[in-house]
């Protein structure tokens, strides 16, 4: 097997073929619990934030470029709007496109993986076609083109990167699938006199999942990061707060003001954290 | 490696770059807006219209402009800059040594890096410095490249002073020779070390685990119960097992190394493919974009190609007999 995207989990036959318990193992893991304390930290951000701080992001409230104080606890932007209500208003934008993404992806990944693992034969090699294809395809310059052609706007960002990513997520799913297949537990399944759809639900989906996971974890990550790139680049929304947005107006005044360029960035890089440190200890087996 | 077998392999990337190139054709017709209007202007009539719709092949069901959009392609002609008034092949060949550059340096500065610092780190694993190595290789893939590149500006070039924040040389001396290219390098360092440490940090996450792996195998404990000194095992056993994971996955994210230099292209104004990227989406010059996108996923299945080749030249396990 090609590793495709490095961190990608090591789903060999070194774990056992029985259903992993995810949660637990993460919970057993110091980084598994770091990652968990992290994304529920983010998550309340993003769904809290806007009623943690009474400040909108886009008033004027002080001077500009005022250096971190006690009234503006990140300091202020040019324009004199706060940056950190900034920052807890952004994390909803971020969270909202990145869970989209995944949903997308997630639905599509399942799909093409289970199906070409599960029936093989023509409608396996199809897919793997289509998938090989997608997976060389430079996702990043998809997403210009399509706001070149398009327009930007969050819907045209979630719909290309849902439809472009999955690969990944669909190897591991039928490399999985094709490992299992054969497996002892399933072929005992089977002679138990289980049906097609409830070896498929019960016997190999519950075992499918926590690789999956793990990928969508990291997908989860590349996508905060790729909104927050665009954002930067110019090419997000500028009507709504968000990381990149305020990472691209700090570039400007990098050498008045390191405030600016600090907390959106520490903030991604936080979330992103998070869900990696997650995806990490879901794939590891919890002695380790 | 046999002939045979590198030429199925050769054979099994053809399926591939059609599929590159449907995709890109299907965009191309995808993308709104007639294409007779950019090339022949708002307010030509009917005739002058349908004249270059039949010049340029546009009259023709899709799937015959597709067999002349390939055999374009396989001259190298992958369409006309809108904005530029030229063949993009040239527009963008102009920027790419640019982008080789930097890409090609953050690139040999990852592998120099992670590498010895994958070795440390399984060396000492479980340890303080493995989970320190580690922590920080995770840290680094977490942060957004434009992140890294705005700390890189205000630690050392606005703080210390260090180094040059803008563009590839210095435009005010007018250097020749040596002093031309120390002052490129000098340019070069910043924008390189940034792209550099999030490849660096993939490659070591990567180098290492598979290093762990390596240490486990039973020639490695042959070559320990021989003797052998710690260091010769290290780096003469274990390392050439553990590198060719490593292999693939610089081969596999060519894409993103890519990606990351067009972000890292516009913090530091490098005059590469990145800013000829964001100026193509301002001004709409679709023709440009899609002639980056379909060189970037073929240099993406080359990468991929030739990684599969150093791989089985590597591996005797999956070496041709």
């Amino acid at each position: 097997m090609r590793a495709s995207d490095p961190p990608e989990p090591q789903a060999g036959p070194a774990h056992s073929t029985i259903r992993r318990r995810v949660l637990p193992n993460i919970l057993a893991q110091p980084r598994g619990r770091a990652g968990v304390l992290l994304c529920v930290l983010v998550s309340l951000i993003a769904v809290a934030g806007p009623v943690m701080t009474s400040v909108d992001p886009f008033a004027l409230t002080g001077a500009a470029l005022s250096a971190p104080s006690r009234a503006h606890l990140m300091g202020t932007d040019a324009l004199g709007r706060d940056v950190l209500s900034g920052v807890l208003w952004g994390a909803r934008a971020s969270m909202a496109v990145a869970l989209s993404v995944c949903l997308l992806t997630f639905a599509c990944g399942m799909f093409v993986g289970l199906l070409g693992g599960y029936s093989g034969g023509m409608i396996d090699a199809m897919l793997t076609w289509i998938t090989e294809t997608l997976q060389v395809i430079p996702r990043f310059f998809l997403l210009i083109i399509a706001f070149a052609a398009f327009g930007t706007g969050l819907d045209r960002l979630v719909l290309t990167l849902g439809m472009t990513s999955w690969p990944t997520l669909a190897r591991v799913v039928r490399g999985e699938v094709l490992r299992l297949r054969h497996a002892d537990f399933v072929t005992a399944a089977i002679v138990g006199g289980a049906t097609p759809r409830r070896v498929f639900y019960r016997t190999l989906m519950p075992n499918v999942l926590p690789a999956a996971l793990a990928v969508v974890g990291l997908l989860f990550g590349q996508a905060l990061l790729i909104e927050a790139s665009l954002g930067f680049l110019g090419l997000g929304d500028p009507g709504t707060m968000s990381w990149g947005l305020q990472a691209a107006q700090a570039h400007a005044y990098l050498r008045q003001a390191w405030w600016l360029a600090l907390f959106p960035g520490f903030a991604i890089s936080v979330a992103v954290l998070g869900v990696n440190l997650l995806a990490d200890a879901a794939v590891r087996p919890s002695s380790a | 490696m046999s002939a045979r077998h590198l030429i199925r392999r050769l054979l099994q990337v053809i399926p591939r770059i059609l599929g590159i190139l449907l995709v890109s054709f299907t965009l191309v017709h995808l993308a709104p807006g007639d294409p007779i209007v950019a090339l022949a202007g708002e307010h030509g009539d009917a005739a002058y219209y349908a004249f270059m719709r039949q010049r340029f092949g546009l009259d023709q069901p899709l799937p015959h402009q597709f067999f002349t959009y390939l055999s374009r392609a396989a001259d190298g002609d992958l369409g006309f800059s809108y904005v530029y008034g030229r063949s993009t092949i040239a527009v963008i060949g102009e920027r790419l040594p640019a982008t080789l550059l930097l890409t090609g340096s953050a690139l040999l500065l990852a592998i120099g890096g992670a590498i010895p610092l994958a070795v440390l780190a399984a060396r000492r694993s479980p340890g303080k410095l493995d989970s320190g190595l580690t922590g920080v290789a995770l840290g680094l893939y977490s942060m957004p490249t434009f992140w890294i590149a705005q700390l890189a500006v205000l630690g050392f070039a606005h703080h210390l002073g260090l180094f040059p924040v803008e563009g590839m040389s210095d435009a005010r001396a007018n250097l020749r020779g040596w002093a031309s290219v120390s002052d490129v390098a000098r340019h070069l360092f910043l924008p390189a070390l940034v792209l550099a440490s999030h490849e660096m940090a993939v490659l070591l996450r990567v180098a290492r685990a598979s290093m762990l792996q390596a240490l486990r195998m039973d020639h490695v404990r042959t070559a320990h119960a021989k003797g052998l000194h710690d260091q010769r095992v290290l780096w003469c056993h274990a390392l050439p097992h553990a590198l060719l994971p490593v292999i693939s996955v610089v081969g596999a994210r060519i894409g993103q190394l890519l990606t990351g230099a067009v972000v890292v292209e516009i913090v530091f104004g490098w005059p590469g493919i990145g800013r000829l990227m964001l100026a193509g989406v301002q001004a709409r010059d679709i023709p440009v974009l899609l002639g980056l996108f379909t060189l970037t996923a073929l240099t993406v299945t080359v990468a991929n190609l030739l990684t599969d080749f150093v791989q089985m030249r590597q591996d005797a396990r999956i070496r041709p007999a």
